[in-house]
């Protein structure tokens, strides 16, 4: 009885044992392979959920089912140019053959430290043969100018590969090495890109210089302005005050003209009227001119005395 | 310290006689506490199965298998999320502190037209798929924060430096959006891209001052042209108005001249023919008038006769005259 009762304890220790032994849980996230002595059996284990094997015989070697990342390291790479920058870039990946990646890669860490080697060379080897202006821009698009000065220094200059194209085809190069891991990268992206540090001062340089030409510009544009409208205004003034005055003068031409045009139709009717207009006229003189500072000696010939003479 | 503290001290009859029961009831507390759970009101809850996807459920109570064989993860799918770009907010409220010490890698960028280019920006986005989110792509924020960084500057990369500093600030914006939502797409990462904010857009500081020397003659322009207009209009206008006066001085002088030639024609008319019917007499007439209206008005009046020794060399005009106070 005694007896009876350790030997089951054991069978059903036992049973435990090899029923936990027997199956493996399989995450959302997880793929796996089933190894026995090392070597791999059967097909990679998929599906999520409660997975099956053999006890003791079969170990599982599992594998993340996402899309990973890949993130490069800071590289300082001469551009076809010999322009020095930084390039930092990342990939995705992914595990597509569990078995054969287990054959050739055994772990992640491992993977990583092929795609370094893979995905550093290749962007080297493409920054190297590529223009920097083609690793920065991406199509030919023309830039949007707002002033007309700034054309001179807005410029984009056009590019014949771009930075897809590399990207493009640093992704696709190091996918035909990567056939045989079970691995394949699923996009190649450039992160950073910067100037090295002395370089970096050169552009600043540059990027200075630019602005003060425009500055200068903006200045002696102002300067310029200021002094054609300081011009405008004499030239407008000389206009207003010279046509003012042509015009007045006309007016009181045409004005005097017209009193003479008067004064001759009625002084120079004939002989008499113009008789008359000389008498008038004398007399209206010596009315003004006469005052009592005048002295005047009187004949008694004249026409005033005339008749004082005779009663003498 | 010492053993005393930690032993305990219980009756083991009790223990036997309680056992089962006390077996049974943490098995029940533990059943319990493994299957209730609470799912937030921004949350929704994605049960795994042993591993395998079963089902999301919605905010709320909910339960599910316990003792480890269901698992729930709670992703914040109604919230916005927000990733900081060259700056980390340290301090939210109303007043945020910032930091951007440290970022200056993240936010420095080429432009096309080879120049360099601060931009500091938010990505706010939301997991709209939390099952993709979960499970599609491993480290989805950090992939999302590598992705900004690439889109954002393949943008700058096709834009002067002027244009991301100025005009082109809310296209570059919006194009960083759509390329991140692309790519978000393309990765499945189950994130929907709400807006890319661009923050502060400056210049790397060493080329700051130039840029503001830039701005200070682009003042300076308008001031200069400004004043010349202000004189112009100071002057011009005043310069009018006087020619205004002198024509219209003209014109009264021409209207004075004209009227007062046809007022004396007038008059003159008048007289010559009041004249013709009597030449003689009125021409005497008129002399006498005048003459005595003349006159009175004279100082000195020496009268002289023909017939009379010639005074006038002995006339001493000066003495003689008395002129009228």
């Amino acid at each position: 009885m005694k007896k009876n009762r350790i030997g089951y304890i054991v069978l059903g220790a036992i049973l435990a044992i090899l029923l936990f032994n027997s199956y493996f849980i399989l995450d959302e996230t997880q793929q796996a392979i089933v190894t026995q002595f090392g070597k791999p059996v059967g097909e990679p284990r998929t599906s999520p959920g409660i997975n099956f094997k053999t006890p003791f015989l079969h170990k599982v070697q599992f594998f993340d089912k996402r899309y990973l990342e890949w993130d490069g390291d800071k590289n300082q790479v001469p551009t076809k140019d010999k322009k020095f920058i930084f390039v930092d870039t990342y990939a995705r990946w992914e595990i597509t053959n569990p078995l054969q990646f287990f054959i050739r890669l055994r772990d992640e860490r491992s993977a990583q430290s092929r795609l370094d080697d893979i995905l550093d060379g290749e962007t080297r080897n493409a920054i190297a043969s590529h223009d920097l202006l083609d690793i920065v821009r991406s199509t030919n698009r023309d830039p949007e100018i707002t002033e007309d000065f700034m054309e001179q220094i807005e410029i984009l200059e056009d590019i014949s590969v771009g930075r897809d194209k590399i990207e493009q085809i640093v992704l696709k190069k190091a996918n035909e090495r990567t056939t045989d891991l079970g691995v394949r990268i699923l996009d190649f992206r450039f992160k950073r890109m910067n100037y090295v540090d002395e370089v970096r001062d050169r552009v600043y340089e540059r990027m200075i210089s630019e602005r003060n030409r425009i500055a200068d510009q903006f200045r002696s544009e102002g300067q310029g302005r200021a002094s054609s409208i300081q011009g405008n205004k004499e030239r407008d003034l000389a206009q207003i005050q010279s046509e003012a005055f042509k015009e007045a003068e006309e007016i009181k031409g045409k004005a005097d003209a017209e009193a003479t045009n008067i004064y001759a139709a009625a002084y120079n009717k004939n002989r008499q009227s113009i008789e008359l207009y000389k008498f008038l006229r004398t007399m209206e003189s010596f009315e003004k001119s006469m005052d009592e500072n005048t002295s005047i000696v009187l004949s008694t010939d004249s026409e005033f005395f005339k008749y004082l003479r005779k009663l003498n | 310290m010492s053993e005393k503290n930690y032993e305990i001290n219980i009756n083991p009859d009790w223990i036997k006689k309680y056992l089962g029961k006390i077996v049974v009831g943490l098995f029940l507390l533990i059943a319990i506490i493994s299957s209730v759970r609470t799912v937030g009101p921004e949350e929704e809850g994605v049960v795994v199965q042993l591993g395998e996807y079963n089902r999301t459920v919605p905010p709320g109570l909910n339960f599910m298998l316990p003792f480890g064989i269901e698992k729930m993860f709670k992703i914040p799918v109604q919230r916005q999320l927000k990733q900081e770009f060259g700056f980390r907010t340290t301090n939210a409220g109303r007043s945020s502190d910032y930091v951007k010490a440290g970022y200056g890698d993240e936010s420095m960028m080429l432009t096309g037209d080879l120049n360099l280019t601060d931009v500091e920006w938010v990505v706010q986005y939301r997991i709209t798929d939390s099952f993709k989110y979960l499970f599609k792509v491993r480290n989805a924020d950090k992939t999302l924060r590598d992705m900004s960084e690439s889109a954002m500057r393949k943008v700058v990369g096709d834009r002067t430096v002027n244009e991301v500093l100025t005009v082109g600030r809310q296209e570059v914006a919006s194009s960083v959006e759509a390329l991140l939502q692309t790519m978000c797409d393309e990765y499945e990462n189950g994130i929907r891209i709400d807006q890319v904010v661009l923050q502060d857009v400056n210049p790397p500081e060493p080329v700051k001052p130039s840029f503001n020397a830039v701005n200070q003659a682009q003042q300076e322009r308008e001031t200069l042209i400004n004043q010349a207009e202000a004189e112009y209009n100071r002057v011009i206008p005043r310069a009018r108005g006087e020619a205004e006066e002198t024509i219209q001085l003209a014109e009264a002088f021409a209207l004075n001249r004209v009227n007062r030639s046809i007022g004396e024609a007038e008059r003159f008319n008048a007289l010559f023919e009041a004249y013709m019917k009597a030449p003689e007499v009125t021409k005497q007439r008129i002399y006498l008038e005048t003459m005595e209206k003349i006159l009175p008005q004279m100082g000195n009046k020496i009268i002289v006769d023909e017939k009379g020794n010639n005074v006038l060399p002995l006339l001493n005009i000066d003495k003689v005259k008395t002129p009228k106070q």
